[in-house]
């Protein structure tokens, strides 16, 4: 059911703004807005573009873990505190660690298609600067095999990704591998200064790769073969948009040429209690990505633009090859020639993704999904990429663990 | 006093006591003083400081626990380690703990006798005949030694506060210090990942041998200067040239500030008898004391009020005894900012100053600048550079430090200057 028997779409997105370290206005010692403020400013951000909550059947939530980093359960009981309409209807809340928020939309998704709905929002929400970064590895260590844990590094995803990357630089050369990777920091942090909404939209420094060049990775205070700039943000935000039918949308009187199209999708999920068969290959979402595509019938060609799940450097560069857009150990080269840039081939991330715009875990996937349809809709302000009316589709794969819960989805402009 | 000399000692125990050869040794480190409240306070400082350190060795700690299979998430190890730094520390009021002890690490106030009656009492009903540390900041060691007959047992740690962030410990030692207990005080100063620069015994040492000088300088100056300015303008202002234009961490009188006036003073007094040429005594400290302004800090360690009041820890306001209040700086800032006139254009702050690396280059174009400049500031900051560079050359000549370099190193590490008193910048 990955391919829809009739015409969905998705439209009225709305991001608050990444808050953590690079923000101006972070104080990790004072007070901050809780989970609460941003459900409610995302929930209403999005209402407010549909004319209001009475035009909402249902209600889905994607969020990872809140129940440790803010001791809250029962996150689809919020939705009647963003918006006192929503009171007494359906809401849910789903989890697939960091794919958390794409769950969220598959779930509004599968709803409007299966008619029980057509009007769903669907929201993404993680707030995560509750504790320090070295307990927060914790709680985000369960988006691995806990059986696991006792053997992983303090800094237990970085870890594992770090170990991606060793195994990149044995086969292909350290030096050649981080070339790439650096070019992906300089990207992301690029395309984070034209959002105001993203966590490195204040960056200032000039050469980015000779800062990220500077800094060596050092296994005695972090991990072996990744520099804090290779990693995602640590992050408290949120993000919404409604999935519609054909008649939902103009219940919310939303024209289709402000909303994109879901062309396709594709979910799958990997053993996580397994070790990735391959170190330097993405292969869940390869297949995620591969299947969402040839449901569409379109190649990777047809692409304009791409959100894909950086949560580390070397993740963007496996996922050209994984995409097929270079050959395996290809990647590096592929990003280090600027490639993925926002005026390269193929833009990735073209409001800075997880390392620059930063990473709110259980709201990722729809961030991913608002970027997308702010990009084909024309929205992107500053961060406006030119879309080639030949290549009107756009893409998103949002991952959750290692290669574990992948969904990619593929949408055209309306 | 002594609560970072205690978490440094904690810590370096337990990680002794984790390391596989020592498993089944009983570690004590037992935490004395007289008052369960202050007792009370450094167990929770304690304990605070620990989980900050763990956090920042979170990736070695799992290693180091690598073998307890009910340790899995870094918060658990995290907890264990605070739970084992905290089971090597036994607080107490009786001074009878110790009569058992190896080692005593004592950190009193600087009062000769009482060090001397506490040392010789422990050492009287001590069987093991222990190794005595003291953290004396001026009373000659050869001295507590004699009063005390430990015979040769005890040598002087200065750490430099706070301890757990300043890396010099000044090394003190006489003709009669046990050599192997020498040894080991270079080898745990080490551990402890502290900078050693050894004194010779002479009152005060190198950093009080400039400090208190350096202090007696600027309590001067702002004396001289009131024939100009308010008494809280003068204070005001020498504690800016020495923090701004000299491009120290702290003015001098926040410095005596965060010493503590009573400490201060108490020192001059220990030093004085000792230097027939000098008169190191200020009747203002005295005034201060009298009128029951004394600076120092909470256990807490946040900073009391003294010559200058504070609001988190940045100094407000002055205060001025002829009224017993306080003078807010945004009262008299205008006016003496006005009379110092600028600085140099060339000056950098302080925090860019400690890293740089051409001290020479950077400081002599700065001073050389600031020279060329003909305002009050200029002229004041220069005559104190000249003053403290005097004092740091009088150290080497009456033989308290082995050479320039050791006062340079002293000033550097211990009061994180950021260039060394004897240089040719003035």
């Amino acid at each position: 059911m990955s391919k829809p028997h009739k015409k969905i779409y998705m439209a009225a997105g709305f991001n608050t703004i990444s808050m953590g370290t690079g923000r101006s206005e972070f104080n990790p010692k004072k007070e901050r807005p809780g989970l609460e403020y941003y459900f409610r400013e995302a929930a209403q951000g999005t209402l407010k573009q549909i004319d209001g909550a009475k035009n909402i059947d249902e209600c889905a939530v994607g969020n990872f873990m809140a129940a440790r980093f803010n001791k809250q359960a029962h996150l689809g009981g919020f939705f009647p505190m963003a918006d006192p309409e929503l009171q007494y209807k359906p809401a849910i809340r789903v989890e697939g660690a960091c794919a958390s928020g794409a769950l969220a939309l598959v779930t509004s998704m599968k709803n409007v298609l299966a008619g029980t709905a057509e009007v769903s929002m669907s929201l993404g929400i993680e707030v995560q600067n509750t504790v320090k970064a070295i307990y927060g590895a914790d709680i985000l260590a369960g988006a691995g095999w806990y059986q696991k844990r006792k053997n992983g590094h303090a800094y237990f995803f970085p870890g594992q990704f770090s170990d991606r990357a060793g195994a990149y630089y044995e086969k292909y050369g350290m030096d050649y591998a981080r070339k790439g990777m650096g070019r992906w920091f300089r990207n992301a942090v690029e395309n984070a200064r034209l959002c105001p909404t993203a966590q490195e939209y204040e960056n200032k420094v000039e050469d980015l790769e000779a800062l990220y060049n500077k800094m060596k990775p050092n296994g005695a205070s972090f991990v072996d073969n990744l520099n804090v700039l290779d990693c995602s943000k640590v992050s408290d935000g949120a993000s919404a948009i409604v999935v519609c039918s054909e008649e939902g949308l103009k219940r919310c009187g939303i024209d289709k040429k402000d909303a994109v199209e879901i062309i396709a999708w594709a979910h799958k999920v990997r053993n996580i209690t397994a070790d990735p068969e391959d170190l330097t290959e993405m292969t869940c979402i390869k297949k995620a990505a591969h299947a969402a595509l040839e449901d569409a019938g379109i190649t990777i060609n047809d692409l304009a633009t791409i959100e894909t799940h950086d949560c580390f450097s070397i993740a963007g560069v496996l996922a050209t090859e994984a995409l097929g857009f270079a050959e395996k150990g290809k990647g590096a080269q592929f990003v280090a020639d600027g490639n993925t840039a926002r005026d390269g081939m193929i833009p990735m991330n073209t409001t800075g993704g997880l390392i620059g715009w930063g990473h709110p875990t259980g709201g990722t996937g729809v961030h991913m999904a608002v970027t997308i349809w702010e990009q084909l809709t024309g929205r992107a302000g500053a961060a406006q990429i030119t879309i080639n009316p030949e290549k009107p589709y756009g893409m998103t794969i949002n991952m959750g663990g290692d290669d574990g819960t992948v969904i990619a989805i593929v949408y055209k402009r309306g | 006093m002594g609560s970072g000399i205690l978490l440094l000692t904690a810590v370096e125990m337990a990680d002794l006591s984790l390391k596989p050869e020592n498993k089944g040794k009983a570690f004590v480190l037992n935490a004395m003083d007289v008052s369960k409240e202050g007792l009370a306070g450094l167990m929770m400082y304690l304990r605070a400081q620990v989980q900050k350190i763990a956090e920042k060795k979170t990736v070695a700690l799992r290693k180091l626990y690598a073998n307890r299979a009910d340790l899995i998430e870094n918060e658990e190890i995290i907890n264990q380690y605070i739970f084992d730094v905290m089971s090597i520390v036994r607080p107490t009021t009786r001074l009878e703990s110790a009569y058992d002890s190896t080692l005593v690490f004592e950190a009193v106030s600087e009062n000769r006798a009482l060090k001397v009656k506490i040392l010789s009492q422990i050492d009287q009903n001590n069987p093991v005949e222990p190794w005595f540390f003291t953290n004396t900041s001026s009373v000659p060691i050869h001295l507590i030694d004699e009063e005390a007959g430990l015979g040769g047992r005890v040598l002087g740690f200065h750490f430099y506060n706070p301890p757990a962030v300043q890396k010099l410990v000044e090394l003190i030692v006489t003709d009669k210090t046990n050599v192997e207990m020498t040894e080991f005080a270079k080898a745990y100063a080490k551990n402890l990942g502290k900078v050693v620069v050894p004194a010779n015994d002479f009152a005060g040492f190198i950093g009080n041998g400039h400090f208190m000088r350096d202090a007696l300088h600027g309590i001067q100056i702002a004396q001289n200067l009131t024939r100009e300015l308010t008494f809280a303008e003068a204070v005001y202002a020498v504690n800016k040239v020495t923090q701004d234009f000299l491009i120290r961490p702290m003015g001098i009188f926040q410095l005596i500030d965060y010493v503590g006036i009573d400490v201060v003073s108490f020192i001059m007094g220990v030093m004085n008898p000792f230097l027939p040429d000098e008169d190191l005594h200020s009747p203002l400290l005295d005034k201060m004391l009298e009128l029951g302004v004394k600076g120092g800090q909470y256990s807490d360690g946040t900073q009391k009020d003294g010559f200058l009041k504070y609001e988190k820890g940045r100094p407000m306001a002055v205060y001025s005894p002829d009224t017993k209040a306080y003078v807010a700086f945004s009262e008299i800032k205008e006016k003496a900012d006005k009379w110092l006139g600028d600085v140099p254009a060339s000056l950098i702050p302080w925090k860019a100053a400690v890293k740089v690396k051409d001290k020479d280059a950077t400081f002599g174009k700065i001073f050389a600048d600031m020279k060329a400049m003909n305002t009050m500031g200029a002229k004041l900051a220069i005559e104190y550079g000249q003053r403290s560079n005097a004092i740091g050359k009088k150290l080497v000549a009456d033989n308290v430090a082995h050479n320039d370099n050791d006062v340079n190193t002293v000033l550097l590490t211990g009061f994180f200057h950021a260039y060394g008193p004897v240089n040719g910048y003035f």
